[in-house]
């Protein structure tokens, strides 16, 4: 069982429509969604629920008014400013327990919070796990390992070849929790200037995890100059471009039709997406 | 007025509102641009301007005096991220997982923790005439980006009007780059995509009371949706940025619009005045 990740520094540059062709293309997988605060995968593939979960995550912190004697002690010693007129502000609370600790008439208590959903769905493509963190929640690091390992499990169980995850945007929490122990990061990048600053901390994060790294390049033609200095860039630092694909509405037409966009074109974004998956799965079988 | 640029998610074009409602802006006022989005900051690549501050972004983390330390095991107890662990005869820190809360040195029986301070990023600023620019970057491998955010909203200077780029998405980084704005621009883009992610930028801002308009972006592809959702939400839609290839190839350069076509300069002036009104009336209602 080899697992992908699929990832593009901001967003935006057709992560989403690539997993889902790859879903289309690949025999034998099970589908991840690990942009667990903007998880879009599911408007393509279309999954009916099999199995639904809640996600308990950390805690924030309560302040029982009647046994407060309003010392401020824990107003005071609460590094995120957490508290102001001995009252929690949900949204500011770590969860970190230390006012709790520390208040000299236990008025404190640490209440568990349900802080998003995880899914495991079947689709006309194959299982897929995803999920949907509460607005404004944190731990997204902490719900997209629970989805991968569950996505493992599947796996396992079934057999599968492969594990193709639709990864989350930036470089922080969620990547880094989305990357640890996969096989390959693939990742998708936009001749833009900001592509190409994104692509170099996004190259960085994979290193720093010792992640292999293959590229492909969407709407090259846009700024074929800046295209050029992204394989230059690439070869320089012993990064295959797998492949350039050309910019084409289609792609649009089909999220707009909710289907991935191999099943919708016969066109020449398509044989790229063809391609590249030849690729990556040679990739992941070396 | 404290004005944040924000999308669900990435790659709407987040990031060039923000860039050029700044530049348009600081033809007149006293301006000040905030890069929140610290794991992969753009910004910067339009503006031509040299960032001349550093100050490096550090969190306390515990050190252990082991000639004191009787190897209790308090510390590992209250530490609710796992960062201390206490094993025979050795306490380990993983200062990775530790959000310098403070607890384990302040409730250490013997007096053993100090703290130390851990480099995760930097703030970087510089101005030019009218504009200053506040720039957050996370370190390569570094989880947490919330602590980077609250230090560059740390520069906001109320007087001049402050410009927030958002990071994408909807969980903890969001929440802190976008609280405490006046105003918040939701940047999305005609698709189901846009649409999804859009509605989920809408509750939050709405858990957060904060008045929202709405951005088309690459207005002309995908549907209807978008547009619809914001009627029957009652969201102001002020302004579409057409699809067009020009504006594109303006971007991927890292040219801002109004410098490459000085035409939409009249068009960043209207938004403003619009969200000032907007403001002016909701805090009339309040
Ligand atoms: S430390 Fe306890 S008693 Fe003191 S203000 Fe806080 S909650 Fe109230
Ligand atoms: S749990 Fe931590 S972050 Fe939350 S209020 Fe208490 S001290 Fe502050
Ligand atoms: S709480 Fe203090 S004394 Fe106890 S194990 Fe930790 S460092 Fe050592
Ligand atoms: S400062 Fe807080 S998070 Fe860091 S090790 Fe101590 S208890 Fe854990």
């Amino acid at each position: 069982m080899k697992e992908v990740v699929v990832l593009s520094g901001k967003g935006g540059t057709g992560k989403t429509s690539l997993v889902a062709s790859f879903a289309a293309l690949a025999q034998s997988k099970v589908l991840v969604d690990c942009d667990v605060d903007a998880a879009d995968l599911y408007l393509l593939l279309k999954p009916q629920v099999t199995e639904e979960n809640e996600f308990w995550s950390g805690q924030i912190a309560f302040i029982d008014k009647k046994v407060c004697t309003e010392c401020g002690l824990c107003q005071e010693m609460c590094r995120f400013g957490a508290i102001k007129d001995y009252f929690v502000d949900k949204i500011s609370c770590e969860g970190c327990g230390l006012c709790s600790q520390i208040c000299p008439v236990n008025a404190i208590i640490m209440q568990s919070c349900m802080a998003g959903h995880w899914f495991i769905s079947e689709t006309s493509y194959g299982t897929l796990i995803h999920a949907k963190l509460g607005i404004t929640e944190e731990s997204s690091g902490k719900l997209v390992t629970l989805v991968r390992n569950s996505a493992r499990l599947v796996a396992e169980e079934g057999k599968f070849d492969y594990i193709i995850s639709d990864g989350p945007p930036g470089i922080g929490c969620p990547v880094i929790a989305s990357l640890s122990g996969a096989n390959l990061a693939l990742l998708v990048i936009e001749p833009t200037l900001s592509g190409i600053h994104d692509l170099e901390r996004v190259i960085g994060v994979c290193r720093h995890f010792g992640i292999p790294i293959l590229v492909c390049i969407n709407k090259y033609d846009i700024n074929e100059e800046n295209s050029y200095r992204i394989e230059d860039y690439c070869h320089n630092n012993d990064i295959e471009v797998a492949v350039k694909i050309p910019f084409d509405n289609v792609v649009t037409e089909a999220i707009v039709e909710g289907l991935p966009v191999v099943e919708y074109s016969d066109g020449k974004v398509t044989q790229q997406v063809r391609e590249l998956w030849k690729i990556v799965s040679v990739k992941l079988n070396n | 007025m404290i004005i944040s640029v924000a999308s669900g998610k990435g790659g709407t074009g987040k990031t060039l509102v923000a860039v050029n409602l700044a530049l348009t802006l600081s033809d007149v006022y006293r301006v000040q641009l905030l890069d929140c989005d610290v794991e992969e900051p753009d910004a910067h690549i339009f503006l031509h301007l040299a960032t001349n501050r550093s100050e490096a972004v550090v969190i306390p983390v515990p050190r252990i005096d082991e000639t004191k330390c009787t190897y209790c095991g308090r510390c590992a107890e209250v530490c609710v991220y796992n960062a201390i662990a206490v094993l025979k005869g050795k306490v380990l820190v993983f200062p990775e997982l530790c959000h310098g809360c403070g607890a384990c040195s302040y409730l250490c029986p013997e007096s053993a923790i100090s703290e130390e301070g851990r480099e995760i990023g930097v703030v970087e600023t510089g101005d030019s005439g009218n504009m200053e620019f506040i720039q957050g970057r996370l370190a390569i491998g570094e989880p947490m980006a919330p602590p980077i955010i609250r230090e560059v909203k740390k520069h906001i200077d109320r007087v001049r009007e402050v410009i927030i780029d958002v990071p994408p998405g909807t969980s903890c980084p969001v929440v802190e780059a976008v609280k405490s704005s006046d105003f918040c621009l939701l940047v999305t883009e005609p698709t189901p995509f846009g649409l999804n992610d859009l509605s989920l930028a809408v509750e939050l801002v709405r858990k957060l009371q904060i008045p929202c308009g709405v951005i088309i972006n690459r207005s002309g592809v995908g549907d209807e949706k978008v547009e619809q959702y914001c009627q029957e939400q009652g969201i102001p839609i002020l302004l579409k940025i057409p699809l067009d290839r020009n504006i594109a190839t303006l971007y991927s350069k890292g040219i801002p619009l109004i410098a490459g076509m000085p035409e939409w300069r009249g068009v960043f002036v209207t938004l403003f005045q619009n969200i000032k009104q907007i403001d002016s009336a909701s805090r009339v209602v309040k």
